[in-house]
């Protein structure tokens, strides 16, 4: 007799979520959580970074009042007040999932949980918080574990706390560095330099491939580069790290770029090359449950091949998004209940909250053309967007890609104020299948900076209006 | 395949009156079309010598525009494109091809059986780039929306199973009926007639309307002597003219009055909104070999009876005959059934959307009455009022009966 339909192991947006879903559906559900609830996410990731963020890009629009015609005499920051709000932000999320998972009746269980042979699906012997330990027996298991940063000790890329940071410490630190190296030029590396930079931190980014920001659209990717280089950010580009080594005062990290060697030196360092999975001490091994490169080997349902086991989220792999692992979860929960499959299919949106900030969808045109793809391409900059000209804003652009045989809206980029809030239309349209027609035949309210979107995907068709 | 009326998906083609060989001249009739309401003679609009038939008779569920013939201009040798004849306008020296598909194509929303087709933009494109038909496309999306990768996976010309099991068919996945031999009937033990049109739209309409309609019958009984009476004086006055009224148009005649009275009764539902109707259309149920349809005697509160019972015959006539437009039965904003020649004493009919009411008609027949204190013989007919709730509700229902039932009883105060 189990006891519970529905464990869900890890309490980060994957779980939560997938909990949440469960207990709607009817399952009865208890999930384990072996720190906070909420997560990576909640507690040390999307969100406190977030406050963070905007506590930067307020400073940083201090010294640019004057173009709007206002004034401020000896702009300053408190660094701790800025990480405490950060904080206090975070807190107050986490103590919204607590109520949630009051308010759906699920059972939290503070501990951390390993998995052993059951009946049906593994049961789960669960060292609690509280000390001691208690084995749930469930119909249905789904580890939602998440991801930490990925750390490379050989070269010296581990973080130490003091003078090697990943997000983690990035995240409360006492003060804000004078100079900082961030090792690795995605999201989470740029959004950190891009909150460092606003501070006033010297930083330097290096980055191995030829490009920043290397998921994005080529053209994106430039932009970005331009745009960071003008706030004083600056970067090494196609630079390969051979050694990070940290003294009392500071680190200073050997890289390696077209055959020549430069040594970088700083305080701080931030490593951010990606994410590993959290797959350890779950008795995932002694299950036979496959595990690759750090991620758990699951269809496209979420199930491991283990009966009565499913794994969601970052620990069942790329792309690493706090939503992705939302959807998945409640893919396969309703799959688990029978539900038929909707969203298999359904586009992730990426976004990073740099300043300007960039968000896409599908495929780049690279992308698209390696496809064997004939696809028409749109661009339309902000620089003559009333709204953004208005706002002070007109960095950046909007980019869409279409499949010229079908019509279909494939890919969408773009860079610019706000763009992390504009992107889900283009993510809808994708979603539904919209062609250049629908996109054609919406309206676009006057003046925002959404207006860009129209002309994006007019301008693939030669329509566009204002340029 | 002519559009035989706006809402004509498909039609199946019944007879031939021509062959390969024959000359037709405009106004001729080609051949019979059968839709899911009536069979529809059609005739040809231009003048040349039939060159090849392209669908057979006998063949179902031919959709609108699909060439069925050809016809070649006077005197012309064998031209390849393929025409519709009943849609040529005009003779051309050539054979008339199909009209072009103008550019970005897409597969219009086609209406199975009335009900649209969900499909994303992007399946439409698809399909009508790659001349797919989505009515017989299954749907894997979002209650049955057809996404692109149905639309990928399905074969040119591919069709589903039947067209009634089509998507665009209702969202709810149709109850799995299982078959006769697990019901335990044997195969053998009976004949297996097909589903023609009407019977495929009967069997629709009808679950669809008893499912999905939250309806209520309301029944009282009529005296009907005075009705009786006036009936045989008029027509005593009317015989010269040949036109017989029955029971049944005076109580289309006195249906249609108590509409009038009754205005909330002669209405919709809508997701929009509830209509209501400025007239009063009264839909009569007629019995045909292989179903039923029901014919409308448009606008009955301004008609009188002469005129209603000359309509009433005509349309009963030509319904038997499958001879009707559609334009006569569809629409309607009240039905009226009668079983009353069948000696049934009473019951309740299956609303016809998206109509509010039904009235079905039992048989007049001698009854022991109370009146006073003293029982009494009076022809008696009883009625039953089937109401759509969404419009008509249990008290509106009933005034319409109470308005009703004094302009039967007593048809003078019709002519009020």
């Amino acid at each position: 007799m189990a006891d519970v339909d529905v464990l869900v192991i890890g309490s980060g947006p994957g779980g939560y979520v997938t909990a949440i879903r469960a207990s709607q559906l009817g399952f009865k559900t208890a999930i384990v959580e072996r720190e906070a609830l909420g997560g990576v996410c909640l507690n040390w990731g999307c969100i406190p970074t977030k406050a963070l963020l905007k506590s930067g890009e307020v400073y940083e629009q201090l010294g640019h009042l004057a173009d709007y015609g206002l004034k401020v005499e000896k702009a300053s920051f408190d660094f701790s007040q800025v990480i405490a709000r950060s904080r206090k932000v975070a807190s107050q999320l986490n103590a919204g999932v607590g109520f949630l998972m009051k308010k759906h009746n699920i059972e939290v269980i503070e501990g951390a949980a390993k998995l052993d042979s059951g009946q049906g699906a593994p049961k789960a012997v669960i060292a609690l918080k509280a000390g001691g330990s208690r084995t749930v027996q469930a119909k249905h298991v789904i580890l939602a574990t998440g991801a930490r940063a990925r750390t490379i000790p050989a070269i010296g890329l581990e973080p130490d706390g003091e003078r090697v940071w990943t997000y983690r410490e990035a995240m409360v630190p006492k003060a804000a560095p004078k100079s900082l190296i961030v090792v690795g030029s995605g999201a989470i590396g740029i959004e950190f330099a891009s909150f460092y930079r606003a501070l006033g931190s010297e930083v330097v980014v290096v980055e191995a491939l030829p490009r920043i920001l290397p998921v994005e659209d080529e053209e994106v990717s430039k932009a970005a580069h331009r745009a960071f280089e003008k706030r004083g950010l600056t970067f090494r580009v196609g630079a390969s790290v051979k050694k990070l080594t940290r003294s009392k005062t500071g680190v200073s990290v050997e890289i390696e770029a077209g055959g020549k060697t430069e040594t970088l030196q700083a305080d701080v360092a931030i490593v951010a090359v990606g994410i590993a999975g959290n797959v350890e001490d779950l008795g995932l091994e002694a299950l036979g449950v496959k595990v690759e490169k750090s991620h758990v080997v699951v269809d496209r349902h979420g199930a491991t091949g283990v009966a009565g086991l499913y794994a969601i989220g970052d620990v069942a792999g790329p792309p690493w998004l706090a939503h992705k692992a939302s959807h998945e979860g409640v893919h396969c929960i309703e799959h688990i209940a029978g539900r038929p499959s909707s969203g298999l299919e359904s586009p992730i949106p990426g976004c990073t909250y740099s300043n300007p900030q960039i968000a896409s969808v599908g495929l780049t045109e690279a992308q698209a053309k390696e496809q064997g793809i004939a696809v028409k391409v749109g661009r339309f900059p902000f620089r003559v967007n009333g709204k953004a000209i208005a706002a002070g804003e007109t960095e950046g652009f909007v980019k869409t890609v279409f499949d010229g045989k079908t019509g279909a809206l494939i890919g969408a980029h773009m860079i610019g104020a706000e763009v992390t809030e504009m992107i889900q239309g283009y993510v809808l349209a994708i979603t539904m299948e919209a062609t250049e027609a629908e996109l054609h035949a919406t309206v676009y309210p006057h003046p925002t900076m959404s207006e860009a979107m129209h002309e994006a995907a007019l301008d693939a068709y030669g329509m566009v209006l204002h340029t | 395949m002519p559009a035989l009326s706006p809402t004509m998906e498909e039609g199946a083609l019944a007879k031939w009156h021509v062959k390969v060989g024959d000359a037709v001249k405009s106004g001729d009739v080609i051949a019979e079309i059968e839709t899911d309401k009536a069979t529809m003679e059609v005739e040809a609009v231009d003048e040349g010598v039939v060159e090849a038939i392209l669908v057979p008779e006998g063949s179902e569920g031919v959709k609108v525009n699909t060439p069925i013939a050809r016809l070649s201009g006077e005197g012309e040798a064998q031209p390849p494109p393929a025409a519709t004849p009943a849609q040529d306008a005009k003779p051309a020296p050539e054979a008339k091809a199909a009209p072009a598909v103008a550019p970005p194509k897409a597969a219009p929303a086609p209406r199975a059986g009335g009900q649209r087709v969900f499909a994303s933009p992007l399946a439409r494109r698809i399909a009508g780039q790659k001349g797919l038909d989505l009515a017989a496309i299954k749907g894997s999306g979002p209650h049955g929306r057809i996404v692109k990768a149905d639309v990928e996976a399905a074969k040119p010309g591919a069709r589903g199973p039947s067209p009634a099991a089509a998507p665009g068919a209702p969202a709810a996945a149709p109850r799995p009926v299982p078959s006769l031999q697990q019901m335990g009937i044997p195969e053998g033990s009976y004949d297996l007639i097909p589903l023609d049109g009407m019977r495929k739209t009967v069997a629709r309409r009808m679950t669809d309307s008893f499912r999905d309609v939250p309806h209520f019958p309301l029944t009282i009984d009529l005296e009907i002597d005075g009705l009786l009476a006036a009936r045989a004086k008029i027509n005593a006055m009317l015989e010269k003219d040949g036109v017989k009224v029955s029971v049944n148009d005076m109580v289309i005649k006195a249906a249609a009055a108590a509409l009038m009275r009754v205005p909330e009764a002669n209405a919709s539902y809508s997701p929009e909104g509830v209509a209501m109707h400025h007239h009063a259309d009264i839909a009569m149920a007629v019995a045909v070999e292989g179903g039923l349809i029901t014919p409308i005697i448009r606008q009955a509160e301004l008609k009188g009876l002469a005129q209603i019972a000359r309509e009433a015959k005509d349309l009963a006539e030509r319904a038997r005959t499958r001879k009707l437009k559609p334009e006569e039965y569809l629409g309607g904003t009240f039905s009226i059934s009668n079983l009353g020649m069948f000696g049934v004493k009473s019951f309740s009919s299956i609303i016809n959307e998206p109509q509010g009411a039904i009235l079905s008609v039992g048989a007049g027949e001698k009854r022991a009455v109370v009146r006073g204190d003293q029982i009494v013989v009076a022809t008696v007919m009883s009625v039953t009022l089937t109401c759509d709730h969404r419009v008509v509700d249990g008290a509106t229902g009933a005034r319409w009966l109470q308005a009703f039932k004094p302009l039967v009883e007593d048809p003078v105060t019709m002519i009020v």
